[in-house]
């Protein structure tokens, strides 16, 4: 076995002893909201780091699949309705979404997602029939899968963990197949890629409805693990902050938007109950990120241990240790 | 059955005439030479010719099929390829990866999301294959952006030949080569089989008027003069356009 299949192994094996590892339920939870959003994060990081489109508008979709959700248990619906239809429509608006914001690239990319989002915050917020405007919706009960109960939190923390195993699984296949290379390809030379027989508005279209599909599963994840939506999961800020776990741990990493979205999710839930302006902390992180590896955490680790270990090696040839040294 | 027939194009950008109902017509084999002084409308025309960007008049017929209104990726499943004169090539990715890109172009393969492309044999050797080509196999798997320029150049060369083109558009491949570059890049492309047309554009008429069949003088935005090496070198026009006399 390669080193590289022992170390996924230990980190599947430390996902799965989280529950055990620690007796407090706080702890459990705050592992549960990780998976989520690097779920979340993985999902943007499909069109930010490997289509090269920045969006800001992708809360939008988590929303839309939250509100789905939400909205189709409380007219009676059973869970797997829910989900299976509340996945289809976030789908179709993502569908919709990749359509008109396709037609620009760049800032004016950014532009569109980010007025389509405020476009679905604002029917969060106003259309009170459905939505339930500012009050948001109650989820009453988790789904029980196979009979297992996902009420607890260590039972939520398990399906989770599934998911998002199948996630991070899906990106690396996707990454490493002729479509990611493709895609990859649309980033760096979109011209190129034409002149070579690419048809580069369906791939970035599909990369699109890839990306809204995990956005969504991780909407879905977030409603049934805090039973409630409310417009707030929609804004600007959560489209801006899935952004951030993205760009801070490395997009287009496959490690980089889950470091980050750990990174986030402890920030605000840990340093949060000992730090009073723990915004001002998570800010600063970021100042200290941008400035020192811009290019995000993991990829930013590597190249500084790749030059620490350059370093020690070099200075290991250069100056011969005392014990070699010439004897008096 | 001509190659490639262009037929009256014509195109402006604002006020700027920059291609003037433009007639080309080059034979199968044919290899075809575009010379002209700076802004005499030689990039547009291939521009228009791939489809890069639409001509408001006029047609683009390949090998009997008008293509003036195919998508540009359309016509390179046609069998159309072209390199470009400024650097245009994937900087992150190894040579290897550059032209294997190229070959899954045409591929349907190249939709599939599920496959790893590196463990895809037939591509890997194809893009080896190509690459050998251009003598540039012993680096195949060096990072594009550790390669010199001369090497780069090539790399475009090698990509657009791994898509086994009918008509080869090579726009200025000896631009920015030192002299041993240039001799290696025109032995390159004298060792092109003839089941390949090549329309070339290029400044540099030492080396590449011996390798043309035919001639074509532009100037802005017309053709001038189109003949054989003897008649454009030795029409008065040519010298005009050149010397401005």
């Amino acid at each position: 076995m390669s080193g590289h299949a022992v170390a996924i192994g230990m980190a599947v094996l430390a996902l799965v002893a989280v529950p055990y590892a620690t007796a407090e339920i706080y702890y459990v939870n705050i592992a549960s909201q990780i998976l989520l959003y690097a779920v979340f994060a993985l999902g943007l990081s499909v069109l930010v780091g490997y289509a090269g489109l920045v969006s800001l508008g992708h809360a939008g979709l988590f929303g839309v699949a939250s509100y789905a959700v939400a909205y189709l248990l409380a007219a009676g619906h059973g869970h797997a309705v829910a989900i299976v239809a509340g996945l289809a429509i976030a789908l179709i608006v993502t569908a919709g979404f990749a359509a008109l914001s396709l037609r620009a690239t760049g800032i004016s990319f950014i532009m569109i997602t980010l007025a389509l989002g405020e476009i679905l915050w604002g029917l969060a917020y106003r259309w009170i029939s459905v939505t339930n405007g500012d009050n948001g919706i109650n989820v009453a009960t988790r789904p029980a899968p196979f009979g297992i109960s996902l009420a607890s939190a260590r039972g939520f923390y398990g399906a989770t963990l599934i998911v998002f195993l199948i996630a991070v699984a899906a990106v690396a296949i996707f990454v490493r197949s002729p479509f990611g290379a493709a895609l990859r390809g649309t980033r760096d030379q979109p011209r190129r890629m034409t002149a070579l027989g690419y048809h580069v508005w369906m791939i970035r279209f599909w990369a699109f409805m890839f990306s809204g599909f995990l956005t969504s599963v991780a909407g879905i994840l977030f409603v049934y693990y805090n039973q409630f939506i409310s417009p707030q999961a929609v804004a600007l800020a959560a489209s801006a902050e899935a952004l951030l776990m993205v760009i801070s741990g490395g997009a287009g990493t496959l490690l980089g938007p889950i470091v980050g979205a750990a990174l986030v999710v402890i920030i605000k839930n840990v340093a949060s109950a000992y730090v009073e302006r723990w915004n001002f902390l998570l800010g600063a992180i970021f100042v200290a990120i941008v400035v020192f590896m811009p290019e995000g955490l993991v990829p930013g680790v590597v190249r500084l241990a790749r030059t620490a270990w350059r370093t020690v090696r070099r200075s290991k040839l250069a100056t011969p240790s005392p014990l070699a040294g010439p004897k008096p | 059955m001509t190659a490639l027939a262009v037929t009256g194009l014509s195109k402006s950008f604002g006020g700027l005439q920059v291609t003037a109902n433009v007639n080309l017509a080059v034979e199968p084999g044919e290899r075809r030479l575009i010379i002209g002084p700076n802004g005499a409308g030689k990039t547009t025309l291939f521009n228009l010719i791939t489809g890069e960007i639409a001509p408001d008049g006029g047609s683009v017929v390949l090998f009997g099929r008008d293509i003036t209104r195919l998508a540009s990726r359309n016509r390179a499943h046609l069998g159309l390829a072209r390199t470009y004169q400024i650097i245009t090539l994937f900087a992150r990715d190894t040579i290897l990866r550059n032209v294997t890109l190229a070959l899954l172009g045409l591929s349907p393969l190249r939709w599939n999301p599920v496959i790893a492309l590196h463990r895809q044999q037939h591509l890997v050797a194809a893009g080896r294959a190509a690459l050998e080509r251009v003598g540039l196999a012993h680096i195949a798997d060096r990072p594009l952006a550790e390669t010199s320029y001369g090497e780069k150049r090539r790399v475009e060369i090698a990509m657009a030949l791994a898509q086994n083109p009918k008509v080869l558009l090579l726009d200025e491949p000896f631009a920015g080569l030192s002299i041993d570059e240039r001799s290696d890049v025109r032995k390159l492309l004298v060792a092109i089989p003839r089941d390949v047309t090549i329309v070339m554009i290029e400044h540099d008429m030492d080396t590449a008027l011996d390798l043309a069949d035919r001639i074509t003088l532009m100037h802005f935005g017309e053709v001038i003069v189109e003949g054989t090496r003897a008649e454009v070198v030795a029409d008065p026009r040519t010298r005009e356009v050149y010397l401005g006399e």
